[in-house]
């Protein structure tokens, strides 16, 4: 069967995997800007199928065949299939609005595999150093909680699990289960526990907190939550690439564990929360704070009078919020906007960093509808230009235009950094109904003197306003 | 072959590289960058084949076997769903061009 000899496979096998380090490193790097995003997933994608495809030299690179080699050569082929093409045709139908919870699913399943070599090696008997199976446990219990935390984040975002499960005591059973999850870590990996059934013991308890961990935060705070496991999962990999002596899975995973763990700050800090509020207080729903009555009244128009507003405005600015991903208008925006432009109006799109449910999540269901790169701006880019700005136009978006984030003090979102679509001369809200956004916060920009709403569902609100527009002479 | 200490350089480096490379990234492309940072841990497939290769009892074989298929599903699904993505990010420029080829 051995075609080239063992000494001569396992040099391919580790030449190969430093170029697929460097592979990922540069795909990473070239996904970072737009215009080379492409062509870095591009890039990552090769290495990981140089990295597979020399890995099944490993069989003939290893000292001796046993010889149940060749069942388990069928096995791996059989997985790699199965699992490649069940998660190829979901990837392939998933809807653009369903994308963070799809992340997490794949997130979890490789935070499972992580678990899953840790178990084997584990299970195995034979002489293990206290360096190797302390790496073994961390990894196991890491990936553990990534997978089974990962599931229920999917849950939740997927609405297959519908509430928050909070009672009190909750963090002192959270503190019981991590406690006795590390105490039988420590155990098995200074080699006094090495049973079966302590080795079990110690992954179901690591899959329990995982899932209690995850079930009381709130469905706002999900994003972080998932980019936070991401970023344990890449940390996972990395210490079973140490217990493998595996270079490519060192790199790539500890690549991957401290850009996820930046990306979390990142967007901690764009929704104005610690990752240790996320973690372990229950905000996200139900915070019901309602600050100071708000004074005036809400203003309705009527579509064909919002129209002819913004025919003769000379700059409109579009505020997208998540109201408009549920109502799937994209498209419909995007067709407004080229109407508008083709009537000599200047068009621009401001996205908030938490609009959509994750950072960028918004500018990736613009993307689909069609909407150019260089028409959306962020935050910082565009604050500055409400002031010259004509119409605002708000679409289901709510908290992220409230100026009580800048006024008022005992505002649970105040600090938050926001859209400053109140210094525009006129503000045109499409809102379902009267309701709070989903921090139950009232907003200050609905009762402006400059703000009028437009109620209705923003997909047939913006039809509305196309009509509207070309009915306009 | 990794001697502790050069294990732990290996680590201290990529844990830097990994900050760099994401520090200068515009918000815009944090969800697709998030999957794909999702999708390089898929590399985790290369250690579930060594595992499942290497097993040599039932239990193992079935962990092995589950470890490879999860592993697999990352590794393909994490592609496929960034891909979808960025090939959506185009400017303007890019879709003046394509529309004057048709």
């Amino acid at each position: 069967m051995r075609f080239i000899d063992a000494s001569a496979a396992k040099w391919v096998i580790d030449t190969a995997y430093i170029l697929v380090a460097f592979l990922f490193v540069t795909g990473l790097k070239r996904m970072s800007s737009p215009a080379t995003a492409r062509g870095g997933i591009f890039w990552a994608g090769l290495g990981m199928v140089i990295a597979t495809l020399v890995t099944f030299l490993a069989p003939i690179a290893a000292p001796e065949l046993s010889e149940l080699a060749h069942t388990n050569m069928m096995l791996v082929i059989i997985a790699i299939g199965m699992g490649g093409a069940l998660a190829w045709w979901s990837g392939k139908r998933v809807a653009m609005t369903d994308m963070p919870q799809m992340i997490a699913l794949y997130n979890g399943m490789g935070g499972g595999a992580a678990a899953a070599i840790s178990a084997v090696e584990l299970y195995k008997t034979g002489t293990h150093g206290a360096a190797f199976s302390t790496l073994a446990v961390l990894g196991g219990l890491i990936g553990s909680l990534s997978f089974s935390g990962s599931g229920i984040a999917f849950g939740k975002l997927q609405g297959l699990i519908k509430r928050s499960f909070r009672f009190n005591g909750q963090q002192f059973i959270n503190i019981i289960v991590l406690i006795s999850t590390v105490v039988i870590g420590l155990l098995i990996a200074g080699g006094f526990a090495t049973s079966v059934a302590a080795i079990t013991t110690f992954f179901a308890l690591a899959l329990v907190l995982g899932i209690t961990m995850t079930l009381p935060i709130g469905g706002a705070d999900m994003p972080v939550v998932i980019s936070l496991y991401n970023a344990l999962t890449g940390l996972a990999v990395a210490f079973e690439g140490f217990v493998l002596d595996n270079a490519a899975m060192i790199i790539a995973g500890t690549v991957v564990g401290s850009a996820g763990t930046l990306l979390t700050q990142l967007m901690a800090k764009a929704m104005n929360r610690s990752l240790a509020n996320v973690l372990f207080s229950g905000f996200g729903e139900g915070a019901s704070t309602t600050s100071g009555p708000l004074t005036g009244s809400q203003k309705a128009i009527e579509a064909s009078d919002a129209g002819v507003m913004m025919v003769f405005a000379q700059k409109i600015i579009i505020v997208p919020g998540y109201g408009l991903a549920v109502a799937q208008a994209q498209h419909k925006v995007w067709e407004l906007a080229q109407l508008l432009q083709n009537r000599g109006v200047t068009v621009k799109f401001a996205i908030h960093p938490v609009a959509g449910r994750m950072p960028g999540h918004m500018n990736v269901l613009l993307a689909e509808a069609g909407v150019p790169y260089d028409l959306i701006a962020d935050l910082e880019e565009i604050n500055a230009e409400f002031e010259t700005t004509d119409v605002s136009l708000v679409i289901g978006a709510n908290d992220v235009v409230n100026p009580v984030a800048r006024n008022d003090k005992s505002s649970p979102i105040y600090g938050m950094p926001i859209l400053n679509a109140d210094q525009s001369r006129n503000v045109i809200v499409i809102k379902r109904g009267q309701g709070q956004g989903f921090s139950g916060i009232d907003n200050g920009l609905f009762y402006l003197d400059n703000t009028r709403m437009l109620y209705g569902d923003a997909q047939s609100a913006v039809n509305q306003l196309i009509q509207a527009i070309k009915s306009v002479e | 072959m990794l001697s502790g200490v050069v294990a732990i350089y290996i680590f201290m480096l990529a844990a830097f590289t990994g900050y760099e490379v994401i520090s200068r990234v515009p918000v815009i492309l944090h969800t697709p960058l998030m999957s794909g940072s999702n999708f390089v841990h898929g590399i985790v497939l290369v250690g579930a084949m060594f595992a499942l290769f290497n097993a040599s009892s039932l239990l193992e074989q079935i962990i092995g076997f589950v470890g490879v298929l999860l592993a697999a599903g990352n590794a393909v699904g994490g592609y496929v769903v960034t891909e979808r993505m960025l090939e959506m990010f185009k400017s303007s420029g890019v879709r003046k061009a394509h529309g004057e080829h048709k």
